[in-house]
């Protein structure tokens, strides 16, 4: 797998054939990446997958058992985490209790002895950067969740780092804060032109927010690409089910164009694959089309309607295999439907150690019960 | 303030009960027997006779104040290592803290005395190499190290449960801000530390320099503030001038406590996030 991010400019972080255990566990196995100077890249993954050991790893609160770390060319190895020129957002933004919002900015500044005059000057920048103007003296404990935010924001950029480290630093804020922040963020990078790593379990927050998004699992880089790729193009069953919603069947690549699954022949745009070589097919479930029952490619029987707004989200059996699909037309429960898919609809993967592993949405519920309860947990400590 | 429930101040009614007997009659009975002679009637001889034991004071206050600075330093070290160990190791390490405080006070000093005696066991192995035996019981080394060792405990526990609070995160912000191991010190784990460390001197120096017990056993001829006390009301049975002893050293511990609240008020309020 390339795992190169594909840019003109030059390599600001560099991770080679890092490993890292803990306790007889590997949480990252010979993980190599490179991130662009400029770039808004986020890890992605589920708890445990290594994405906030990444993290540790560049700002250097953990040293790989094996592997090199570099930043702009310079191996850094063994550089301890004041002397690097990164920083970093806490999860929990680790404000100092014991100073107030002026005082928690200004921190970095004075411990390198900066002159008075410019501390004051750029803690004011770095308010209005953060729309905290008049908040100066106020105790950090007096401040709301999103307040608090913006300070660890303002303390971590005020040193003018080449990269700043987000560490799922909106899990705690609520759905409508953490939409603001998202916007706030992206243009607080696309303004200040640093390196933002942002590390997040939230798929939705990764498309939305970031150039190249890096898809981990199990200490391994899954898939790095655009959101845009990583949605349309999934590397192996695994991206294909952690992004977005999909129906990932067992099939079988004919010839080139030609995939077969669900018991008949479909014209796809794929090619590459040996003659009649076992693949996984991906079908977003917004690219199924639900047709008369005679004009459809498949046949098959409606078994639950769920209604989720802007769409329906229908479940329909085809040969035992229940598939999800997304339509705003209205349907019932126990109808009989046709469905008819486009040949750029269907993506064909190559098999890998996660096909089979993603069923179809029989169990539908009880995914969603999973999913729900994923955001509280935390990362791999 | 919310105002208490009619039931809230029915829950608080046994603890001022006991308060009102046990602490605050017996204050008021120190009080007057401070300013009254044998026979009852107001007299400021008692306050005006502790004149003599200005010596005793100064000692007291002295020794107190050497075996809390000591105390602290050997405490604030521990609680910080064992703040940062993991929980099980953690609490291995609050079990030997903890372990000597389950004798009884009387018996580790008795024990003590054994070790330090003229034909104590020091002297005894010294002896048994060769060497001179040492004076250690009945000097002012004795009676401090007897405080320590007593009220070691009563530093690190205030100190740790401080310190525990302070999340690892934090300290990782510092380092990630450009602070070295100095720098964290300075600017977040001592700041951050500082009710404990308040409490815990606290507790050492008001038992320290009250001790009578302490210094009788280890300190021969040495007389604290609190032998002053035990000798005029056990030995002479001069209610009054140790009722004006211990009148001098309350306001004395009082004016020390509100002077270290103060100093802690400072940067408390906003210590638990």
């Amino acid at each position: 797998m390339n795992n190169t991010i594909e840019t003109q400019k030059k390599n600001i972080i560099e991770l080679k054939n890092i490993t890292v255990r803990f306790d007889g566990e590997t949480i990252l196995d010979d993980m190599s990446l490179s991130i662009g100077d400029g770039e808004f890249v986020t890890l992605l993954g589920s708890s445990g997958c290594g994405k906030t050991t990444t993290l540790r790893i560049i700002a250097g609160f953990l040293d790989p058992d094996e592997g090199e770390v570099f930043f702009d060319s310079k191996n850094i190895n063994g550089v301890p985490p004041y002397k690097r020129e990164v920083n970093t957002i806490f999860q929990r933004y680790a404000l100092f209790p014991n100073y107030n919002v002026f005082d928690n900015i200004a921190y970095g500044l004075r411990v390198r002895h900066v002159p008075e005059a410019e501390v004051k000057q750029r803690v004011q920048e770095m308010l209005t950067l953060v729309n905290l103007n008049g908040f100066e003296k106020r105790p950090i404990t007096k401040l709301s969740g999103g307040q608090q935010q913006r300070v660890a924001i303002a303390r971590a950029l005020i040193l003018r780092p080449k990269v700043l480290l987000l560490d799922e630093p909106l899990a705690a804020l609520d759905l409508k804060l953490r939409k603001d922040m998202q916007n706030e963020l992206k243009n607080i990078q696309k303004a200040l032109g640093i390196t933002f790593i942002f590390v997040t379990h939230d798929q939705e927050e990764a498309l939305s927010m970031s150039d190249t998004v890096v898809v981990m699992n199990e200490g391994k880089i899954q898939q790095i690409g655009s959101p845009i790729d990583i949605y349309n193009e999934p590397e192996n069953a695994f991206v294909a089910d952690f992004i977005g919603e999909s129906n990932i069947l067992d099939g079988i690549m004919k010839k080139d164009l030609l995939a077969s699954f669900s018991g008949r022949d479909f014209n796809c745009l794929d090619k590459g694959f040996e003659p009649n070589e076992p693949v996984d097919i991906v079908v977003r479930p917004e690219d199924v089309d639900i047709v008369g029952v005679n004009e459809g490619m498949l046949k098959g029987i409606v078994t639950s309607v769920t209604f989720r707004g802007v769409h329906f989200e229908i479940i329909v059996d085809i040969g035992g295999f229940k598939w999800m699909i997304q339509t705003t037309d209205e349907h019932r429960a126990g109808e009989e439907v046709g469905l008819y898919i486009e040949p750029d609809a269907i993506h064909v993967m190559k098999k890998s150690k996660y096909s089979g592993q993603f069923g179809d949405y029989s169990s539908y519920s009880d995914e969603l019960d999973e999913l729900n309860q994923l955001p509280d947990e935390e990362d791999e400590e | 303030m919310k105002k208490q429930s009619f039931l809230q101040r029915l829950l608080g009614a046994p603890y001022v009960l006991w308060a009102a007997i046990f602490i605050v009659v017996p204050l008021l009975i120190v009080v007057y027997y401070s300013f009254t002679d044998s026979a009852g009637n107001f007299t400021l001889e008692n306050i005006k006779s502790l004149v003599d034991y200005k010596e005793i004071f100064w000692i007291s206050i002295e020794y107190s104040l050497i075996a809390t600075v000591i105390t602290l330093i050997i405490a604030y070290p521990f609680a910080y290592i064992m703040s940062r160990k993991r929980e099980s190791s953690q609490r291995i390490m609050m079990m030997l803290v903890m372990l000597p405080m389950w004798m009884n006070l009387l018996i580790r000093t008795y024990s003590w005395m054994n070790i330090l005696e003229k034909n104590g066991i020091i002297n005894n192995l010294l002896a048994g190499i060769g060497l001179e035996p040492l004076k250690m019981i009945g000097t002012p080394g004795a009676v401090i190290f007897g405080m320590i060792y007593n009220y070691l405990p009563y530093m690190i526990l205030p100190i740790y449960s401080v310190m525990v609070k302070i999340d690892k995160s934090v300290l990782e912000a510092a380092e990630d801000l450009g602070s070295n191991s100095l720098s964290k010190l300075r600017r977040i784990i001592i700041p951050m530390s500082m009710p404990g460390v308040v409490s815990g001197i606290t507790m050492v120096f008001v038992p320290s320099v009250s001790t009578f017990y302490i210094s009788q056993k280890l300190g021969g001829k040495i007389m604290l503030v609190g032998d002053a006390i035990e000798k005029q009301i056990q030995s002479l049975y001069n209610y009054n001038l140790g009722a004006a002893l211990s009148l001098v050293l309350m306001v004395m511990i009082l004016l020390s406590m509100a002077l270290m609240k103060k100093f802690a008020g400072e940067g408390d309020g906003n210590l638990y996030v």
